[in-house]
């Protein structure tokens, strides 16, 4: 199935994109997908010190991932 | 039921004015009024502009969510969370929380939990510019 990933912050220069269409297995969990991640992208290296967001709200490794979901990748905010 | 809310993100210049008028009301002895702007040095090195950046959508909705959990939290009320996004300069106003309630402790109380959780939960992201180069603030690459 695919997903939309997105990238913030210092992982849009660690990735070199912004966003882009990614193809998982059916049933992934979060976990599952940063594995896969870290295995293809060498530079996100540290994304488990990273928060992940499923359309929108922050979500837990064990989450399952569906078809279409759109998957932020959230470094250490800085705001304010 | 009356929005007792404001949240914002734009790349306009902020406004204080906004924010009081937003939550100033005649039930209300007081506003509290937090008001972010950018430093000129970070840990001894001269910075020359921090570039801001959201994942706007959950931004918004993570600042929503602070207002929310703030007017449950504390005796206050309304709620004003404006942030910028894009390169400010020095002295410029990246984010500001005002917040209004009939006695002022409960709006100090609230103004400092929404700054300290939007540091905290609020997908936003600067970027400090040196002479020399650039770094995104608090990565662990």
């Amino acid at each position: 199935m695919k997903i939309q990933l997105l990238f913030f912050g210092i992982t849009t220069d660690l990735v070199g994109e912004s966003s882009m269409s990614y193809e998982v297995p059916e049933n992934s969990s979060i976990e599952a997908l940063k594995l896969k991640l870290i295995a293809q992208f060498a530079s996100l290296k540290n994304i488990n010190d990273f928060a992940i967001a499923v359309n929108e709200s922050y979500a837990k490794d064990h989450q399952l991932l569906l078809n279409n979901d759109v998957v932020a990748i959230i470094p250490p905010v800085s705001g304010g | 039921m009356e929005n007792r809310t404001s949240v914002k993100i734009t790349d306009e210049p902020l406004s204080q004015q906004d924010c009081y008028n937003f939550v100033q009301d005649a039930s209300c002895g007081g506003i509290v009024e937090f008001v972010g702007t950018v430093r000129n040095a970070t840990q001894n090195k001269e910075v020359i502009l921090l570039d801001f950046s959201a994942y706007e959508p959950m931004a918004l909705k993570e600042m929503q969510k602070i207002a929310n959990l703030a007017l449950d939290k504390f005796d206050v009320h309304k709620i004003a969370i404006h942030h910028a996004v894009g390169p400010l300069k020095i002295g410029d106003i990246p984010v500001i929380i005002s917040v209004s309630s009939a006695h002022r402790k409960a709006a100090f109380e609230a103004c400092e939990y929404c700054i300290d959780t939007l540091k905290e939960t609020v997908p936003i992201w600067k970027k400090e510019h040196f002479k020399d180069g650039e770094v995104w603030v608090n990565a662990h690459p």
